[in-house]
């Protein structure tokens, strides 16, 4: 490696771990948003698997390949607890319920002893690696590609578009929306569990409705036609401050601008190119 | 009988708009329900269909009783149905629209479908064959790569009857087909419907345009206020006064009865 690109990464090496892990994010959000559900969960499902990984490293001392892999198990559990009774109802009451999860979850974070209260977990071992980020982040852009161009990418456009005709066309969509929302978690959970591992402190105010938010406007910006447009909308977003620092206060003014320039006049996203549905 | 209705309902507050259909329908035979406007043929789609959940009697599919049954689960069994205001993905190309009608047949599991294995694309290319054909026998073989969304109405219409013969189903629903055709589109129609019933689907429709329905039914069953006033064969329906009235008013029924 040249010496400059060296001594670039070195200097940015937050920023770079923010876009792989806020890509992962970003695909989370998409996974649901692309079966026409609406989740503000994933900051909730993040925290779930950023404490309980790190808990499996600071307690257990479990080795990181044995963590990583675990650290989807606790937001999956609460994705099936949750998603199993909203998805019989209309789309809003996922929303309002993941919203509350996350409420939840951060007052159990204050309070309760394991979790550190408001001082959160740390001394948490620096153990994720860039490569392990990117190389994730993309096998997740592969695998939903690969998905979006089979029957299953056919039925959860369908679903998105019409359900009725989607059902009717033998589409099981509670069981699609609900493995959406599994599929989000885990995305969600490893991305919690890569965060945890770089920034060696987590608290309880990194999880709630703010960056759920956030994380939605990723892939409102990128748009999802494809699986790269949320990626592409969180390297955006997440890049947008940086390059702005010059700006000092007015940072958020022009950065919020952008977001609501780009929404009004590409409704589509930055990315509206529609990946195709077919499989060979 | 390909399907069989005992004592149908379907209440919402204040209105019944099924109210106890009977109704049988021959495998291999044309059936259709008219009726004037209100009369509960498209909640009778719908309960048939699975979109709406009947407050009392019973559906039978081919000998099984489906009255429990989600609206998927129906599809599995062989039923198919276009609707009345055209529900196509329209975002989707022509040919991806009648690929997912056909997503009852895909047996590809996740492992098939990210390997890429060799399964998962002979199923896939037999279904995209299979789509073709289906689009052929409608017309819209050459619009297969075209945006849903850019087809004109009356071929939108006819990819959703595509879209629903691609599942080879044994019964097949179609609400209002010739709904907003001209004469030649309608005449077309009603070939593509024939056509369709020889190769051994069997086909039950709602539809206002009386000279398609008398053409081409075996049966027809006449619903008014959500009740079955009368069924018999295309020439017993035109004869009927009950029929007339419910389309005319008693009055004009009246003086035509004194007329003839």
């Amino acid at each position: 490696m040249p010496a400059w690109l060296d001594d670039l990464l070195w200097t940015y090496q937050n920023v770079v771990y923010a876009l792989g892990i806020n890509g992962l994010l970003a695909l989370s959000m998409y996974v649901v948003l692309a079966v026409g559900q609406l989740s503000l969960g994933q900051a909730a499902f993040m925290g779930l698997g950023a404490y309980s990984s790190a808990l499996m490293t600071l307690k257990l001392k479990l080795p990181f390949f044995a963590v990583l892999p675990l650290s989807c198990v606790v937001p999956v559990l609460f994705a099936l607890a949750i998603g199993a009774p909203t998805l019989r109802l209309s789309g809003i009451y996922l929303a309002i319920a993941t919203i509350g999860l996350g409420e939840v979850l951060r007052a159990v974070y204050l309070n309760v002893g394991l979790f550190g209260g408001a001082l959160g977990l740390s001394g948490i071992p620096n153990r994720a690696e860039t490569w392990m980020i990117y190389g994730l982040l993309g096998l997740a852009v592969l695998v939903l590609f690969l998905v979006g161009r089979s029957g299953v990418g056919r039925a959860m456009e369908a679903m998105r578009e019409d359900e009725t005709a989607a059902e009717v066309m033998g589409v099981n969509v509670r069981r699609y929306k609900l493995g959406a929302l599994v599929a989000s978690a885990v995305l969600a959970g490893i991305a919690g569990c890569l965060n945890a591992h770089v920034s060696s402190f987590i608290g309880p105010n990194e999880y709630g409705f703010e960056p759920a938010v956030t994380i939605l406007s990723y892939v409102l910006l990128g748009g999802i036609g494809s699986p790269v447009g949320p990626v592409v909308g969180a390297w955006v977003l997440t890049l947008l401050p940086e390059l702005l620092r010059g700006l000092a206060d007015l940072r958020g003014v022009v950065s919020g601008l952008i977001i609501v320039v780009a929404v009004l006049f590409l409704p589509n996203g930055l990315l509206p190119w529609r990946m195709r549905r077919r499989g060979a | 009988m390909m399907l069989e209705i005992a004592g149908l309902t379907r209440r919402y507050a204040g209105l019944v708009a099924v109210d106890g259909v009977d109704l049988a329908v021959a495998p291999g035979s044309v059936h259709a329900v008219i009726g004037p406007n209100g009369a509960g043929k498209t909640t009778l789609f719908n309960l048939i269909s699975g979109v709406v959940a009947p407050s009392e009697g019973r559906i039978v599919l081919a000998g099984q009783d489906i009255t429990a049954l989600p609206a998927h689960a129906r599809a599995r069994l062989g039923m198919a149905r276009t609707f009345q205001n055209i529900r196509i993905f329209a975002a989707m190309t022509v040919l991806e629209n009648v690929l997912t009608g056909l997503h009852v047949r895909l047996r590809a599991g996740p492992l098939g479908i990210v390997a890429r294995l060799p399964g998962f694309r002979r199923e896939e290319r037999a279904a995209a064959a299979r789509a073709r054909v289906a689009l052929d026998m409608v017309g819209l073989g050459p619009r297969a790569e075209d945006r849903a969304s850019a087809l004109s109405y009356g071929d939108q219409r006819r990819l959703e009857i595509a879209r629903a013969i691609a599942q080879d189903p044994r019964l097949l629903l179609l609400d209002e087909p010739a709904a907003g055709m001209n004469p030649a589109e309608t005449e077309a129609l009603g070939a593509l419907v024939r056509r369709i019933r020889d190769l051994g689907t069997t086909v039950l429709l709602v539809e206002h345009d009386m000279g398609f329905v008398m053409d081409l039914s075996d049966r027809v069953t006449v619903l008014n206020f959500g009740r079955r006033i009368f069924e018999g064969t295309p020439h017993e329906v035109r004869g009927e006064p009950a029929v007339i009235e419910a389309y005319l008013g008693a009055k004009v029924a009246a003086r035509l009865a004194r007329r003839a």
